[in-house]
């Protein structure tokens, strides 16, 4: 028999669901803009949740991680992305190699999968409901989806950030007692790999003179 | 004993931060210098880890580490040499200084990264470590600036990003697995978690496991994950190129190894075996037959790359003490074998001024020394006796055929021969065919003969006779991957 959840669990799973819903709607977005916007609200729903997190377990070095996570993935990489499209002079993002509809309809289903399959591993957690878990998968399954079908370098550089999102989501759930300091690796880790995809972001337009990747074809064999 | 791992952690980085003020020439000093001490102090290193672990703060060292140690020392110090040489043809463009600058300061960051990732004391970090490896070589094959590196630096910062954001969920969920018995304060330091590894939680582990394999199978070069890897090995400039493939690539297994260790402790060896033994062949397979229609001399190599990991992944999977060696001298074999071997490719692409297999003729007249080296290095690669290699596979083979993995070792040896023909068939045609009046002959430098000779003596050496301290720490890396001793 199913229990019904508590005000707790339920408000957690909101939230994570939260996280899935605007990996969604990034899928659809056509503004450059938009997409790096989106993903500065993605990633505040992940901070809320850290604190709420925090708050009702009793982990106050959660705080500090929130609070290390609003400063680097909602103001600094969304403004150091903003910044660079400014410079770019490009609004909107080329189309995908499918339809924004196909492609949703995909990500419902690798979202549907990657959600039953973890459910079925049966991982419980002390701090958040397992279906939180499962979100967490499915929101880092999505944004493969984001990254492959979408033909330009910001939205694949926000797909991998929002994947970094999900795995920070499922690292709420089963590794919120992770040592700060492991935290705080990771996320120096992230600042480098941003900056390093911003000058790559550069060099690309440079050269190009576009957004889009649809020219790299030169490679293969 | 603990001074050469912080030294070990400290020089090259120290290199780097100096190669930002000074010339390009006090610089390829300075690195060749840094990369001298590097390989010592990973040599220092070999003694005391075969006696056992050792600690100072956040480093640890390791018979395992120390063998991964030993393959980057050795290709930073023969890149260091090769570069020389190498930035001295660059030198009439406009803005070389700027480029040398920035080779510099990222060969000695790039090594820098590679040698701290086998001396972190955790999974945590050296994820952090091997992300970092990410980002620097990331910056480095897109140093060219032509249409292909830019392709390929994105194509690589994306893809192997991605599959260390895999790498990350497992790292997770191997924190969540030994939280259940070590409690939620631990920080993935290997040795807890080895010595808990029987009372694990099995689904978290098994979870972590694959999603290792996937994530750092990327970077590794694992076939389906390894799409990155051929471009960027062929556009990088050809010190980076060696050092991807002689290093990171082994670096990257090295993180694959920690996780099989663990899973080989919570699973038993049935269900990690298995894992390997797909991908490995899968790798294999794929690289042997994209290596008989290559017409990219570096693409060549690169796909060769992804053949000697899969011949890793496959020796590991064998579960035999004597495979692990195998795989561990195979592993300072191909630094070697590899290295060298893009090393002289480099000089021909230079004197031809093309990647183009086809139209690379008569290297024996163009370079009488580079030309040769190049041909013995790849049949030294392919397995030929006296290679370091030849010894290494045996090894592997006899340890599957000892544990009753025949079909793996059958495959094992045919896809090795078929991509033995894709090599030995181009390249011999490069060096021997006539042709190619057009190109003069004449070695550029010096400087980019040493290093592959040194590459050349080295895979002899440990096909002929291994030195006896590296033999010890070879049987004890493979015994702490065979469950035995930590």
């Amino acid at each position: 028999m199913p229990t019904s959840p508590g005000l707790y669990a339920a408000t957690a799973n909101t939230i994570a669901v939260g996280v899935l819903l605007v990996e969604f709607l990034m899928l659809r977005a056509s503004l450059f803009r938009a997409q790096v916007r989106l993903y500065a609200v993605q990633s505040l729903i992940v901070c809320v949740l850290a604190v709420v997190v925090a708050a009702t377990h009793d982990l106050p070095e959660l705080y500090v991680l929130a609070g290390l996570s609003l400063l680097l993935k909602v103001i600094v990489v969304p403004v150091v992305v903003l910044r660079l499209l400014r410079d770019a002079d490009v609004e909107i993002a080329g189309s995908g190699v499918i339809g924004v509809a196909s492609e949703v309809l995909l990500a419902i289903v690798v979202a549907g999968f990657g959600f039953f399959a973890i459910g079925h591993l049966h991982l419980s957690s002390s701090v958040l409901p397992t279906a939180a878990l499962s979100v967490s998968v499915a929101v880092v399954l999505v944004s493969f989806v984001l990254m492959i079908a979408r033909s330009d370098v910001v939205s694949q550089a926000i797909g991998f950030f929002s994947l970094e999102n999900g795995v920070s989501l499922a690292s709420l759930v089963v590794a919120s007692g992770l040592p700060l300091i492991l935290e705080v690796a990771f996320l120096f880790d992230l600042l480098v790999a941003v900056v390093v995809f911003g000058v790559l972001m550069r060099v690309h337009h440079g050269r190009t003179d576009t957004l889009s990747t649809a020219g790299l074809t030169k490679l293969k064999g | 004993m603990t001074y050469p791992m912080l030294l070990l952690a400290l020089v090259p980085l120290v290199t780097a931060a100096l190669c930002v003020v000074v010339t390009a020439r006090v610089a390829g000093a300075l690195t060749i210098a840094s990369s001298a001490i590097s390989l010592a102090l990973a040599i220092a290193l070999v003694g005391p880890a075969s006696r056992g672990p050792i600690h100072l703060g956040i480093l640890r060292a390791d018979a395992l580490s120390v063998v991964f140690l030993l393959a980057t020392g050795f290709l930073y110090f023969t890149t260091a040499l090769y570069s020389v040489g190498y930035l001295k043809g660059e030198a009439g463009s406009p803005h070389f200084h700027t480029y040398a600058r920035r080779f510099h300061v990222g060969i000695n960051l790039f090594a820098w990264s590679m040698l701290c990732a086998p001396l972190m004391d955790g999974l945590a970090l050296l994820w952090v470590a091997i992300e970092v490896t990410t980002v620097i070589s990331a910056l480095l094959v897109a140093i060219e600036d032509t249409d292909g590196a830019t392709e390929a630096a994105w194509k690589y910062v994306l893809i192997a990003s991605s599959g260390l954001g895999i790498a990350l969920l497992a790292t997770i969920f191997m924190y969540y697995a030994g939280a259940q018995r070590l409690g939620s304060s631990y920080d993935l330091s290997f040795e807890p978690l080895l010595a808990a590894a029987r009372t694990l939680p099995v689904a978290p582990v098994r979870l972590a496991f694959v999603l290792a394999v996937l994530g750092y199978g990327t970077k590794v070069g694992l076939v389906p994950v390894h799409t990155w890897l051929p471009d960027a090995h062929a556009e990088a400039p050809t010190p980076v190129s060696a050092m991807l493939s002689g290093s990171l690539l082994a670096v990257s297994f090295y993180a694959v190894i920690r996780y099989y260790e663990i899973a080989v402790g919570a699973l038993g060896g049935q269900f990690p075996q298995g894992v390997l033994l797909v991908f490995g062949v899968a790798s294999l397979l794929l690289a042997s037959l994209y290596l008989l229609g290559q017409q990219d001399v570096k693409r060549l190599l690169a796909y060769s790359s992804v053949e000697h990991m899969g011949i890793l992944t496959i020796g590991v999977s064998f579960g035999a003490p004597v495979a692990a060696a195998g795989v561990l001298l195979h592993v300072l074999a191909h630094a070697a074998g590899k290295g060298g071997a893009f090393m002289g490719a480099g000089v021909m692409v230079r004197a031809y001024r093309t990647k183009d297999l086809t139209r690379i003729r008569d290297g024996l007249r163009v370079l009488p020394w580079s030309a040769p080296l190049f041909l013995l290095l790849i049949f030294g690669l392919s397995g030929f006796p006296p290679s370091g290699i030849f010894r290494s596979e045996f090894q592997i083979v006899a340890g599957g055929l000892a544990n009753g993995h025949h079909t793996g070792a059958v495959l094992l040896i045919v896809l090795v021969t078929v991509a033995f023909i894709g090599l030995a068939v181009s390249t011999t045609r490069m060096i021997c065919a006539p042709g190619a009046d057009d190109i003069p002959a004449g070695e550029p430098s010096r400087w980019l003969i040493a290093p592959v000779l040194l590459c050349l003596a080295a895979l002899i050496l440990l096909g002929v006779h291994p030195p006896a301290a590296l033999s010890d720490l070879l049987t004890r890396a493979a015994a702490q991957m065979s469950g035995g001793a930590a």
